[in-house]
């Protein structure tokens, strides 16, 4: 059943959202804030139920945490909402309908007159050997189950990737009593020595950074520049990795691959946005410094369709804080917008702030990009996608043999991409691999293609149906 | 102590854990098979994205572990598969 309509719904609770959500409520609006958690903060605050005390120390600046939740305290809240398709415009109004988590007959249908999307991001992934194993995780599932459960993933654990969100998650294991037997950076942080510009302008990171080398010192936790984890091994479950230096193009150095015994692995190469919702929109988009498919917004942070907004890492991976001060901004121009007046200048307090926020996310993505070497790693028997398992033989196959010249037809002609997650684990590496068969650069397009989920989230046939007495089919 | 039944034997969990938090915590890393391979899986990414850790919960296959949450009247299974070997004809 539709809801009066709402003057604002933020989808997203994290940093973006809930700056949205506390901003537009200040600007008088009437707010919902949807969210597929049980509790506000996203993937960057996450904790359990009424519990954040007990992994406080994990966390980093609470207090803006706080803040936030405090100042979107009037919003009507829908945790533990997946919302699975949104349809609309500002002339018409949008609906945006979810499930609820909880409930297996639950469902709500929201109306408003202007969006804001905040849908945060995940960890970038590519493929390598047996990468498949129990006790292979990504870098945020490890911190997850940290944050979220007060679990750690293994008692033996190599962390590896490339990026500054691979020191919080070895700081936070080691913290929590884990051996990290070693921090496996692809690429060289001297890379940041060129960037003292960027960097100097956002003191607060420069002492983050700092505190996390500081845990990795007092827990004798080793960090390797310019290694990388290029195969797991196992039977049933990962018993060690192999890991070894990387030339500049992350080509594997010959002789210098080591077997490293571990328990677990978390590994994480930057951030995928999750785009299936503004893409249902259909937004305008571009490939961001990171080679990651963004969505474009302007000064307001209003996208190509009126009456949608989008803050955070949707529109440009750049961290927690950046992703407030583009949610402040969003919600304050939706706000002023369901009055029927044009936005007020941007404040420049906030103007600066983003500005020096995405300097820094921009030295962020030159020091730690991901190079094509990684593709040289795999032999045609490895798993590219992990839910239809698809090896990259046949992605590549699906070029040299049947002609695919994109990845979504490489998706469509070797299934890599159309099982549970719908390519949002393998759609990267799809359509790295693809391009590289091509001898092509990964365009806009090539990632549109394997990021459009016209159903973001799983839902019954009861459920679409209406019928409550059917709940299990999905 | 709460806890849920995995395979006929109790899975202890506290307030608020996940189920696929609890398992991992239990020393269990995989839950579920894959369909063409038979190939083991448990929790990969943690928030709902990957899909890995389907298991079935209380008869219904393809939950996502990392996402339920953990409660003591469960009946957590080993998915087999699709999940769905029962409507085999």
């Amino acid at each position: 059943m539709a809801t009066s309509p709402y003057d604002v719904a933020v989808v997203g609770a994290g940093p973006a959202g809930l700056a949205a959500a506390a901003a537009a409520l200040a600007g008088g609006a009437r707010v919902a804030l949807i969210d597929a958690g049980r509790q506000p903060g996203g993937q960057y605050w996450r904790h359990r139920p009424g519990d954040l005390g007990a992994v406080a120390d994990l966390h980093h600046d609470l207090r803006t945490f706080r803040a936030l939740v405090a100042g979107a305290a009037g919003a009507v809240t829908f945790p533990g909402h997946h919302v699975w398709t949104m349809s609309g415009s500002a002339a018409d109004g949008f609906v945006v309908r979810s499930v609820a988590g909880d409930d297996p007959r639950g469902t709500a249908e929201l109306a408003a007159r202007s969006l804001v999307l905040a849908p945060g991001a995940y960890d970038r992934q590519v493929p390598f050997r047996s990468w498949d194993l129990p006790g292979v995780y990504t870098a945020g599932g490890a911190q997850a189950l940290l944050k979220g459960n007060e679990v750690l993933v293994g008692r033996r654990v190599v962390v590896g990737g490339t990026g500054p969100f691979l020191l919080p998650v070895a700081a936070g294991l080691a913290a929590r009593g884990a051996r990290v037997v070693g921090v496996y950076e692809a690429n060289g942080p001297a890379g940041w020595a060129r960037h003292a510009g960027a960097v100097a302008r956002v003191a607060a990171k420069l002492t983050e950074g700092a505190g996390y080398a500081a845990a990795l010192a007092r827990h004798r936790v080793p960090f390797h520049a310019r290694q990388a984890v290029v195969a797991a091994h196992g039977d049933d479950v990962v018993e060690a990795v192999t890991v070894a230096k990387l030339d500049h193009e992350w080509r594997v150095v010959p002789g210098s691959e080591r077997v490293v015994e571990c328990d677990a692995v978390a590994v994480g190469w930057g951030f995928t946005p999750q785009l299936e919702l503004p893409l249902a929109l259909g937004v305008g988009t571009r490939v961001d410094a990171d080679g990651s498919l963004v969505v474009e917004v302007d000064e307001h942070q209003r996208t190509t369709v009126p009456g949608v907004y989008v803050a955070g890492e949707a529109c440009g991976v750049g961290g927690a804080a950046l992703a407030v001060a583009e949610g402040e901004i969003a919600g304050t121009a939706a706000a002023t917008a369901t009055t029927g007046a044009g936005p007020a200048a941007v404040p420049a307090r906030l103007r600066r702030r983003r500005r020096a926020l995405r300097r820094f996310a921009a030295a962020m993505h030159a020091v730690h990009p991901v190079r094509d070497g990684w593709q040289t790693w795999l032999g045609d028997d490895t798993l590219v996608c992990r839910c239809e398992e698809v090896t990259a033989g046949e992605v590549r196959a699906a070029v040299e043999d049947l002609g695919a010249t994109d990845p979504r037809t490489a998706k469509l002609l070797s299934r890599a991409g159309m099982g549970w997650c719908q390519g949002r684990v393998c759609g990267y590496a799809t359509a790295c691999l693809t391009a590289s068969a091509c001898g092509s650069a990964v365009s806009a397009l090539d990632l549109q293609g394997v990021s459009e989920r016209p159903i973001a989230a799983p839902i019954s046939l009861g459920r679409l149906a209406g019928d409550a007495g059917h709940t299990g089919q999905q | 102590m709460t806890e849920f039944e995995f395979d006929e034997r109790d899975v202890p969990f506290t307030d608020g854990q996940t189920v696929g938090a609890a398992l991992v915590a239990a020393g269990v890393r995989s839950w579920r098979t894959t369909r063409r391979e038979s190939r083991p899986r448990g929790v990969f990414c943690g928030i709902g994205v990957c899909f890995d850790c389907l298991v079935t919960i209380d008869d219904v296959p393809n939950q996502r572990a990392c996402l339920v949450p953990a409660a003591e009247t469960m009946v957590v299974r080993t998915q087999e598969g699709d999940g769905r070997g029962h409507l085999a004809v």
